[in-house]
């Protein structure tokens, strides 16, 4: 069975699709000739030409407004934004425009519009190229947010969000793109993974832990430690897709555990998880043994020093300590 | 209102040329050289691993910031881009301070939280390198806000990018900066590419001066490999800015000789080109003939200069890998108060 990278799973994903159907097109800058700043359009310009992977300035809130008129027009248009932090830039014509036209015109119109972009920091990239921003989309009524974090997921869950009719924020991981140890079997054919479905990434009875993104895979680091170390056994759940989201996996978990830590790279305050917690509490809170934590990006802009970064990002040691406190084991 | 054509700039500025004195044109030289070893050093230290993230070398550009900063005095504000090396070490800045802040030192410009697309030096007015693309360019209508209203005559100067012009934002500032008269001159480092994006590709008209004409204000192309050239056109719109005759825009056209960061193989340039500028519009070599020829300097001051930049920049990497990793405990602490 072939294995190939998170990278390789979401370029054979558009390309897939781009051969399917003649109106998937990509835009974003630097993605022809040079395959984009992390390669993932490596060798498409070569296979569809360069009206279909269309080079775009630097100009962000152009690409995304491009995107949702030709998407208004008949298009399925893929726009690739380079770092997650450029997205702010082009905030009207996602907030503003791409997630309200559908409702807004009585729903006579769709938007079927992916923006692609990469998240997440622990590459020493600093303040501006290493957010995790996505609460600033799961709080918008008519986006989709979907976060991968395996290549199986991200072909998966990227051809559904070429699919489905309304815009889709679809985030990937700068850490998981290339890294062999995260390669998986991924079907060669074309398949879909329901967007608002999560997954259980690993089945256990002590303590739920919910993640999203590159903290999936460190959650299960820290679940195969706790499990030899410690003997702890954590069942690790994937929401996959944030908005909308599949409580109904996250709460069926936490009443066969009675104990939940939440999970995220992005800052505290504000947070998704916050949102996640919430729903718990609503909806599980007899079924809770212990307070739930949260354990999240310190509430500061990503620093550059490798020593401050660490430290500010959720590492394996702070996840496990954290844990081990709540447990009650010092 | 008309375009200034590029001939017309010239004649008008020969003028100057002969306030420039041998110790501002060895001075310019000395400020090349520094920034182009510095870069170098910064590339050596990126491949082992001592500088990380993001680092864009501006080898190739330097005579586009030298010149420009000579023309505008220390109190005077200056707004930079992802590729700002050159105009802190153009504006003055501590070589130490800026090597400590590339290798994330608590003695660095940003103590370490920076790194090299945020090195700032609020005493120098260098408001701040910029990760983002444009990000720069109404911060410097807000200081030149600042500036009108002081009343002082002091001006802002901010770079960018001819893949930064095509961001909403230059045209909003353009716009705006035009409107309130303000003392900002717009220096536009076109080296042809944004990452892979050739301007030709990316850039509708020809010139990114030529839009000058739509905010009203001066428009200015020049090669941004002759230092003397440069200063002179930065020269004059700084007088206007400083007269209260608001903004001007100059385009260098200029060229970085190596890929958008250290592993860009830069393959989207023909051989060729990179050879012609490379070979024609080094501004380094631009200038040492020039003022080899005109007597102004001899080989063997070169080779001081060189040593003593050589020295310095040693004097800086020893500054960095001695300093003290940022305090975690003064990390959390200041977090916690912010
Ligand atoms: C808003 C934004 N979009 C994209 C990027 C990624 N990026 C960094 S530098 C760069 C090219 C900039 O080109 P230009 O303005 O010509 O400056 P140069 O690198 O040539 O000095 C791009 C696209 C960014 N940092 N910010
Ligand atoms: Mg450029």
């Amino acid at each position: 069975m072939r294995k190939i990278t998170y990278l390789e799973a979401i370029r054979e994903a558009m390309q897939q699709m781009m051969r399917e159907d003649e109106n998937v097109y990509l835009l974003g800058e630097d993605i022809a000739e040079y395959g984009g700043a992390f390669g993932v359009t490596v060798g498409m310009l070569e296979e569809f030409g360069k009206e279909r992977i269309r080079n775009t300035p630097i100009s962000e809130a152009a690409i995304i407004g491009v995107g949702i008129g030709s998407a208004l027009t008949g298009m399925r248009p893929i726009a690739e934004i380079m770092f997650s932090d450029f997205m702010t830039i082009a905030m009207d014509q996602i907030v503003n425009q791409a997630a309200k036209i559908r409702y807004m015109f009585g729903g006579k119109a769709k938007v079927p519009l992916v923006i692609r972009t990469a998240g997440g920091g622990g590459t020493g990239a600093a303040a501006q190229h290493s957010q995790s921003l996505e609460a600033l989309f799961t709080h918008i009524p008519g986006l989709k947010v979907v976060m991968p974090s395996c290549p199986y997921d991200a072909k998966g869950l990227l051809i559904s969000s070429i699919l489905d009719d309304n815009p889709v924020i679809f985030i990937e991981h700068k850490l998981l793109y290339k890294n062999k140890k995260y390669m998986q079997h991924v079907p060669e054919e074309i398949y879909r993974i329901p967007l608002g479905k999560g997954d259980i990434k690993r089945e256990g009875r002590d303590i739920t832990i919910v993640a999203t993104s590159f903290m999936v895979q460190r959650s299960l680091e820290v679940a195969d430690i706790l499990e030899s170390e410690e003997g702890i056994d954590c069942e690790v759940v994937d929401p996959r897709t944030l908005r909308p989201l599949d409580m109904d996996i996250i709460i069926s978990s936490v009443k066969k555990t009675g104990k939940v830590v939440c999970i995220e790279e992005a800052c505290y305050f504000g947070g998704f998880m916050g949102e996640v917690v919430s729903q718990i509490v609503e909806k599980a809170f007899d079924y809770l043994d212990a307070p739930v934590l949260r354990i999240a990006g310190r509430d500061c802009p990503v620093p550059y020093s490798l020593v401050l970064e660490e430290e500010m990002i959720p590492s394996v040691g702070r996840i496990k300590k954290g844990m081990l406190d709540l447990l009650g084991r010092f | 209102m008309k375009s200034l054509s590029k001939k017309e700039n010239y004649d008008k500025m020969t003028v100057l040329n002969e306030n420039l004195t041998k110790e501002i044109q060895v001075e310019m030289l000395k400020k090349i050289i520094e920034i182009r070893r510095f870069e170098e050093r910064c590339i050596q230290l990126y491949q082992q691993a001592k500088i990380w993230g993001y680092l864009h070398p501006y080898i190739g550009e330097e005579a586009v910031a030298v010149g420009v900063c000579m023309a505008i005095g220390v109190k005077d504000y200056l707004v930079s881009t992802h590729r700002g090396h050159g105009h802190c070490i153009a504006k003055g800045a501590d070589l130490g301070k800026m090597m400590a802040e590339l290798f994330g030192k608590s003695t660095g410009y940003c103590k370490g939280r920076g790194g090299s697309m945020h090195i700032a030096d609020t005493e120098l007015g260098m408001l701040g390198a910029n990760g983002i693309v444009g990000g720069g360019i109404p911060i410097s209508v807000g200081a030149g806000f600042s500036c009108k209203m002081e009343g002082k005559g002091r001006v802002v100067v901010c770079f960018f990018g001819d893949g930064a012009a095509n961001n909403g934002v230059f045209h909003e500032s353009l716009n705006m900066a035009s409107i309130y008269k303000l003392p900002v001159i717009y220096v536009c480092e076109n080296n042809l590419y944004a990452i892979s994006m050739c301007v030709k590709d990316s850039t509708a008209c020809e010139n990114i001066a030529d839009r000058s004409l739509a905010y009203n204000m001066p428009g200015y192309t020049v090669d941004g490999s002759d230092v003397i050239e440069v200063y002179k056109i930065a020269k004059k719109a700084v007088e206007a800015a400083r007269a209260g005759k608001g903004p001007s825009l100059i385009e260098a056209k200029t060229y970085r000789f190596y890929g958008h960061h250290p592993n860009d193989p830069a393959e989207y340039r023909g051989k060729k080109e990179v050879e012609y500028y490379k070979k024609e519009k080094d501004p380094i070599l631009v200038l040492e003939n020039r003022l080899l020829k005109e007597k102004v300097i001899t080989r063997s001051d070169i080779e001081e200069i060189e040593r003593d930049i050589q020295k310095r920049i040693d004097e800086a990497v020893k500054f960095a890998e001695e300093s003290p990793e940022p305090e975690l405990e003064r990390f959390l602490e200041e977090i916690r108060e912010a």
